[in-house]
């Protein structure tokens, strides 16, 4: 008997107790975020999709068209295409293509740049209706970005041709299989042909930019000149990721919530 | 006014329209209290979206519910099955035509008004039954046999801790019994300790009785979600399930009421100034409020748990305070 007393006034203390807890639970202030009006501020290593980084003092993008990024890529996400511009020595980028769909976002690319050209987005509002919404024009994107900034950027054209240029003996055969498009054929991705032949092997025949590329295979320093050009990137990786970091640091990434109204 | 119509009539299609004016608000904003109580006991704001705070919200779900297809399933007791849930409903509106829910406003004055809402409220269990029992549904049946043996359960110790208050009143009119407390908050039936030292008990029994009666959490086994589905109403689509689960805020709201009435003075105020409808109302939100607050505090009980604390704790305890209050009243 005593202890069945003891029992339910035991249960009815924790009763109230809890019911005491919860009301104090009640009056305090929320703690969830408000989504689509408030967010968490976004990690400073935060792996979005990538994305093109601009020359701090132009504007204009850093990326010169090396295809680094495009070789390193194991899932072929990466089309890279470049033009030099009448007047200019440095090629620049006139097109970049990032096939989202395939991405793994393993960040192959962003190790193998040397430059810093290209960097992780803090994009993750990625929804689409179809499978194309994810095929994104990066160049496209970094004009949309500099126009926010007050600058134009025009899509580079092709100056008029060089000399070397038009030397079609450095184009080797592979061109036959055209695999700048998104889905490349298999093969490629396994075995990726040499330096010299990779650029001319993913763009279009067609294309003027083709020779120009192949012309310059040769010139360019690359990492590991006659080797397959994946072994490029991990090699190169050590001394990119120190630099990687810091810019990743970007400021502002202030440990507050961000209203965003 | 030369009208040949007499008073009476007038003034109950009026209180009719009243009560289930009263009643349709309420079971819908009852629903946006709930989410919005759950909301803050869990730290988050609640529906926001729709209208300011989600006050369009209810609104928002009733036109989803009634523009939903009433199914009814294959080799069910079509009868039984579209009968439920109005079964469940009217008796909730009708026990509230005898609340006084101020000196003056009550449909109906009844001298066993109490009595007329307990054999109502009868009815509310047997629908709910019927709903679960016609749905040709395992976990419906399951439900059903589950909220009968609970509501036997728990109406015996509910009607025990009733009578209390009825001996200690000499009336089953709620009206006079709510009289009776007029005064000051010591004068009400809860702080009643001259003819009954356990008083308060009495109320707290009344209070998890009307819990299990409502189907309410941590009683509420009729729809246990995790094990049953939806228990009873498993096979009700659109508004067959909004209907009973209107009634469940209407079954809460007339419960709250009566505990109002019996326990806490009515539409008397607790300083002795202004009685009136809003202190009845006060009292009968705050009540709702704490049925809210017990929801999202505490986690179901397993069924023999539920069974064990009535048979094992509430009956014997509530016939312990008759017999006191008995004794009480042949002594002084």
């Amino acid at each position: 008997m005593k202890k069945a007393i003891k029992e339910v006034a035991g249960g009815l203390k924790s009763l109230a107790v809890g019911m005491r807890i919860t009301l104090g639970q009640f009056f305090k202030p929320t703690v969830t975020v408000h989504y689509p009006r408030e967010t968490l501020p976004i990690p400073p290593r935060f792996r979005g999709h990538i994305e093109l980084v601009r020359d701090p003092n132009t504007g204009k993008p850093l990326c010169f068209s090396c295809k680094l990024c495009e070789r390193a890529c194991p899932s072929d996400c990466i089309t890279v295409e470049g033009v030099k511009p009448e007047g200019s020595k440095k090629k620049t980028v006139s097109k970049y293509i990032l096939d989202f769909t395939k991405c793994s976002l393993c960040g192959s690319c962003v190790e193998a740049c040397r430059d810093g050209a290209i960097r992780f987005s803090r994009e993750y509002n990625l929804a689409g209706l179809s499978k194309e919404d994810f095929i994104m024009d990066l160049f496209a994107r970094l004009q949309e970005e500099a126009k926010r900034d007050g600058i134009i950027i025009e899509r580079p054209v092709e100056g008029p041709a060089t000399p070397v240029a038009a030397k079609p003996a450095t184009a080797p055969a592979p061109t036959a299989s055209p695999e700048g498009q998104p889905a490349p054929a298999p093969a490629a991705s396994v075995a990726k042909p040499a330096p010299a032949a990779a650029p001319a092997g993913r763009v279009e025949a067609a294309s003027p930019a083709v020779s120009a590329d192949a012309a310059r295979g040769g010139e360019r320093a690359l990492p590991a000149e006659g080797k397959p050009a994946n072994d490029g990137a991990p090699k190169s990786a050590a001394s990119v990721e120190p630099a990687l970091c810091a810019e990743r640091a970007q400021p502002g990434a202030a440990a507050e919530k961000v209203e965003v109204k | 006014m030369n009208f040949s119509l007499s008073a009476e009539p007038v003034r109950l299609v009026l209180f009719l329209c009243g009560i289930m004016a009263f009643v349709g608000l309420n079971a819908a904003y009852l629903v946006w209290v709930e989410r919005k109580g759950a909301g803050r006991f869990q730290r988050r704001p609640g529906p926001t979206e729709v209208g300011y705070a989600g006050l369009l919200q209810p609104i928002a779900d009733a036109a989803k519910l009634l523009s939903k297809q009433l199914l009814v399933p294959k080799g069910v007791d079509a009868t039984l099955f579209r009968l439920a849930p109005l079964m469940v409903m009217a008796p909730a509106l009708m026990s509230l035509a005898v609340v006084p829910f101020s000196e003056t406003l009550a449909a109906r004055n009844l001298n066993l008004g109490l009595l007329m809402i307990f054999a109502l409220g009868s009815i509310n269990v047997m629908a709910v039954m019927l709903g679960g029992w016609s749905s040709r549904n395992k976990y419906a049946i399951i439900s059903a046999a589950r909220v009968v043996s609970q509501n036997v359960a728990y109406e015996i110790p509910m009607l025990l801790v009733v009578t209390t208050v009825i001996m200690m009143t000499g009336t089953m009119n709620l009206h006079e019994i709510v009289g009776q407390q007029a005064g000051a908050f010591w004068n009400w039936n809860l702080f009643a300790l001259k003819s009954n030292p356990m008083m308060p008990v009495t109320f707290l029994i009344f209070y998890i009785c009307m819990l299990a009666e409502t189907n309410r959490a941590p009683f509420d086994m009729a729809e246990a979600e995790s094990e049953l589905v939806a228990g009873a109403y498993t096979e009700y689509s659109g508004m067959g399930f909004g209907v009973f689960f209107m009634a469940e805020y209407a079954n809460i709201l007339l419960g709250c009421s009566l505990g109002t009435v019996l326990f806490l003075g009515g539409w008397h105020s607790p300083i002795g100034i202004l009685p009136g409808v809003f202190w009845f109302l006060a009292k009968m939100y705050f009540l709702v409020f704490s049925v809210v607050w017990v929801r999202w505090t505490f986690p179901r009980t397993q069924f023999y748990g539920l069974l064990n604390l009535s048979w094992k704790l509430l009956i014997p305890v509530s016939l312990f305070t008759l017999i006191l209050t008995s004794a009480m009243m042949k002594l002084f």
